[in-house]
């Protein structure tokens, strides 16, 4: 399994304060796989994902991304986040710069990419998240699903080869969820590795490889949508989806 | 069913002018009242404040028609009945108001930086200035020419700085504290939010340091204390010296005012930065610096505003700026008396520049403000 993991979490322990917010957390996830995290508030789940781009610091055990293992080194934390696009709950939109000019930032800086090249990619990544017409308005200007998916584009610009998705409907108006996650699913269908942390069982149904849930902060269950959803094994899990599916 | 498609206009009452009367001046008896008495008031404070500084004032010739060279010549002391202001004083003493006590022959050179402040202030002022780039290079190198045209080298003679004084010392003490101050007080705002705690510790210290200090401490400070660190043999300009105290001072307030703008950045901004894989200089120059100096402008022509007119405590270390040249006047036993002139002349010439500095605050942030909704995300 291991030798074409391209995210490996091995006894990943993590503490804020006294409070132990990863326990002894273990996720080998192989190129291409779509996995789908879930789990009640506060089981640590954004916290793993955080890890994996290091906006978050392990204490304990090691987290490798694409043949990089994350530790203090600067330079390895870089190159990782170079591989690895996130895709936050609440958009983080730059409300100074245009749509167009938030795609086009790290491409030209980080990258060093000619300005009209990136111009052409910003456009290009606009397409694919259907909104190339909103490219000079500003954030604030956009409805929040218009900004999230700005936001997607925004990540996928830099050509990562893992997306990591932290809630990115939980801030939407219902109306709004689908437009992202129809983006999603068409991101998936490409074969991008995505780990996406939600609540739409819908979206996990269609799209998961592989269902992680979480609690209090340890991985309680793993399995296939079809197991996890008809079969689970854990009563945690039982109580779980019993408590989301039945709104 | 046909009023259903009348547009029905508001009631004549509450709109265009009479409305805004009535809204603003008139809405009830005690306000009413107050309106009128202010009305009065401005009856009679109007005319007289235009009487004395205009109509009955002397500008170069007194009354009787004579070129006014001192104080007794002033209208108002000829016949106390007879006269107002008497600007005389300012007309005579102008270049000196303007200048100190720069050599005539050299003194084209600073009104050549003069000119040269305009133009530099120029990209500033207006972001849509056609050739802004190249306008904003010579912003970027006026302050080296300034130097060598004000002080000498290059061919000019040198001025020694303790003729300068006037206007000149108020506008570089102000510019240079100013445009100095920015910089230094970004790299304080973002040590002391440093996750070093050597580099945080520093700028801490620094910052609480000089703000727990009045500004005159630091001029005497700069003026006393900073020879005693100079090597043997350097000897530090005056006016240099007390441009350092006015620099640290202002930076460590801009520091502060810059602090609370990053503190309103929401984490979530740094985290979409690091995620994008910027390095900690990129994420702020791009991302973080950008807004928040956006949010802290009003505080920062505040503090600007503040300093500028504060430059003119340098008084007590012994250089005369505008205040000081006034002063000046006044001991002169030609204009004996003549306060009321000189220090509403200090007065308008500080107000014609801090306000101008007021506006542009409030045009900079109308500029900024265009499409950008911070708190939407």
């Amino acid at each position: 399994m291991s030798e074409e993991s391209i995210i490996s979490l091995k006894n990943v322990n993590k503490w804020f304060g006294d409070f132990h917010v990863l326990q002894d957390v273990n996720l080998e996830v192989k190129k291409k796989e779509r996995i789908v995290v879930c789990g009640p508030s506060g089981s640590g789940k954004s916290t793993m994902i955080r890890c994996i781009n290091r906006l978050e610091e392990h204490q304990e055990g090691s987290i490798v991304v694409d043949g990089i293992e994350l530790t203090g080194n600067l330079k390895n934390i870089d190159n990782v986040r170079k591989e690895v696009g996130m895709v936050f709950q609440q958009f983080n939109l730059f409300p100074h710069l245009s749509v167009k000019e938030n795609i086009t930032l790290a491409p030209i800086w980080v990258k060093k990419m000619p300005k009209a090249e990136a111009e052409e990619l910003a456009m290009r990544q606009l397409e694919i998240v259907k909104i190339p017409e909103q490219a000079n308005k500003y954030p604030g200007q956009l409805s929040g699903g218009q900004q999230q998916r700005v936001a997607i584009a925004r990540s996928l610009a830099m050509n990562p080869n893992i997306m990591l998705f932290d809630e990115p409907t939980s801030a939407l108006d219902p109306e709004m969820i689908k437009e992202v996650l129809d983006v999603m699913v068409d991101l998936a269908n490409g074969g991008m590795t995505m780990i996406v942390v939600t609540h739409e069982m819908g979206f996990a149904k269609t799209v998961a490889d592989r269902m992680v849930f979480m609690d209090e902060g340890k991985i309680v269950e793993e399995a296939s949508p079809d197991k996890f959803f008809n079969n689970p094994e854990s009563d945690r899990t039982k109580l779980f989806l019993s408590q989301i599916l039945h709104q | 069913m046909n009023e259903m498609n009348e547009v029905r206009k508001p009631p004549v009452a509450t709109t265009g002018i009479i409305g805004w009367l009535r809204i603003n001046l008139f809405f009830n008896w005690t306000n009413s009242l107050i309106t009128l008495f202010v009305i009065y008031c401005l009856y009679q404070f109007i005319p007289w404040i235009l009487d004395w500084t205009i109509f009955s004032a002397d500008f170069k010739y007194n009354y009787l028609g004579e070129q006014i060279t001192n104080q007794e010549m002033c209208s108002r002391n000829l016949d106390p009945e007879n006269g107002g202001a008497c600007w005389a004083v300012i007309y005579v003493r102008f270049y000196q108001f303007i200048y100190g006590f720069y050599p005539k022959v050299e003194v084209w050179r600073v009104n050549v930086a003069y000119a040269m402040l305009a133009l530099a202030l120029l990209p500033l002022l207006y972001a849509k200035l056609p050739y802004r780039k190249y306008f904003l290079y010579f912003t970027y190198i006026f302050p080296v020419i300034a130097y060598f045209l004000l002080n000498g080298g290059l061919g000019f003679t040198e001025v020694s700085t303790n003729k300068w004084g006037g206007l000149l010392v108020t506008l570089v003490l102000g510019c240079t504290g100013i445009a100095l101050a920015f910089p230094i007080g970004i790299m304080l705002a973002l040590g002391r939010r440093s996750k070093l705690p050597v580099i945080s510790m520093i700028c801490t210290l620094f910052i609480e340091f000089i703000r727990g200090v009045p500004l005159i401490t630091l001029l005497f400070f700069g003026m006393v204390m900073l020879p005693l660190f100079l090597p043997e043999g350097i000897d530090m300009d005056g006016l240099v010296r007390v441009l350092v105290a006015v620099t640290l001072f202002q930076s460590a307030y801009m520091a502060e005012v810059i602090r609370g703008g990053l503190q309103a950045i929401p984490p979530g901004q740094y985290e979409a930065a690091k995620s994008l894989g910027m390095s900690y200089w990129r994420m702020n120059l791009l991302i973080i610096l950008p807004q928040a100096i956006r949010i802290s402008i009003p505080p920062i022509v505040n503090t600007s505003i503040g300093l500028f007119k504060d430059t003119t405590l340098v008084i007590i270390v012994g250089i005369l700026d505008l205040l000081g040249i006034g002063r000046g006047t006044l001991a002169d036993t030609n204009w004996l008396g003549l306060s009321y002139e000189i220090y509403f002349f200090v007065s308008l010439v500080f107000f014609i520049f801090t306000f101008g500095m007021s506006r542009y605050s409030l045009y900079l942030e109308k500029k900024l403000k265009t499409g950008i909704n911070m708190g939407a995300d």
